[in-house]
């Protein structure tokens, strides 16, 4: 009973943060504020699904949380390369 | 199903990840520079999201997910330093100022600092 309360509490917290980042990708001055918003949006989804695996008993969302972390890192450093550079396969 | 060690570890986790979430979340929104946001988020979102998937570790079982969860751990923690230190030079690069008197570390010597 605890436990579950303590994972839906988490989920709540992951959530707002998720949305709060949000304020940063749209209001952000610069390209590279948007793009670490991202990042951090990545991240905060990645712990959702991992705080959700729990809840459910399911352990086949942590792997889905470790795809969305691949994801996240190599869009990431995509854009990163893409804002300076102009292309990414050279 | 699950004891009562194994039940408060995972709890004390995911009250360990959840702050360190909102400790990140809270230096994106306020602090005043991309570098600085960079440090807050880089670091405190990596140790949240590491801390709820040490939590998985401890809720499933090792031959299963656990292991999975060990590895979004390793992944998690050679990935983000890399990709701050893209997006900070990307930011360098594209002139983004520092605050105050912050200088770039290989501004005197030439090529690396190049804008």
């Amino acid at each position: 009973m605890v436990l579950e309360w303590a994972v839906r509490a988490g989920l709540v917290v992951a959530a707002a943060m998720t949305l709060l980042s949000a304020y940063r990708v749209i209001r952000g001055p610069t390209v590279p504020d948007r793009v670490v918003a991202l990042d951090t949006i990545g991240t905060n989804v990645v712990a959702v699904a991992v705080l959700f695996a729990v809840e459910t008993g399911r352990g086949l969302f942590v792997t889905v949380g470790l795809v969305l972390a691949i994801i996240g890192f190599l869009s990431t450093v995509t854009v990163a390369k893409y804002v300076v550079e102009g292309d990414i396969i050279e | 199903m699950t004891g009562p060690v194994q039940t408060a570890a995972v709890v004390a986790l995911v009250a360990v990840g959840s702050f360190f979430l909102a400790v990140g979340t809270v230096g994106l929104l306020r602090l005043p520079n991309v570098f600085n946001r960079m440090h807050a988020t880089s670091k405190a979102t990596t140790l949240g999201a590491a801390s709820l998937f040490l939590a998985g570790a401890v809720y499933f079982p090792v031959e299963g997910a656990g292991l999975t969860s060990l590895v979004g751990i390793v992944f998690l923690f050679l990935t983000a330093p890399t990709g701050a230190h893209m997006i900070s030079r990307s930011a360098h690069r594209m002139g983004v100022p520092f605050l105050g008197e912050a200088e770039w570390p290989a501004d005197e010597d030439g090529d690396e600092g190049e804008a």
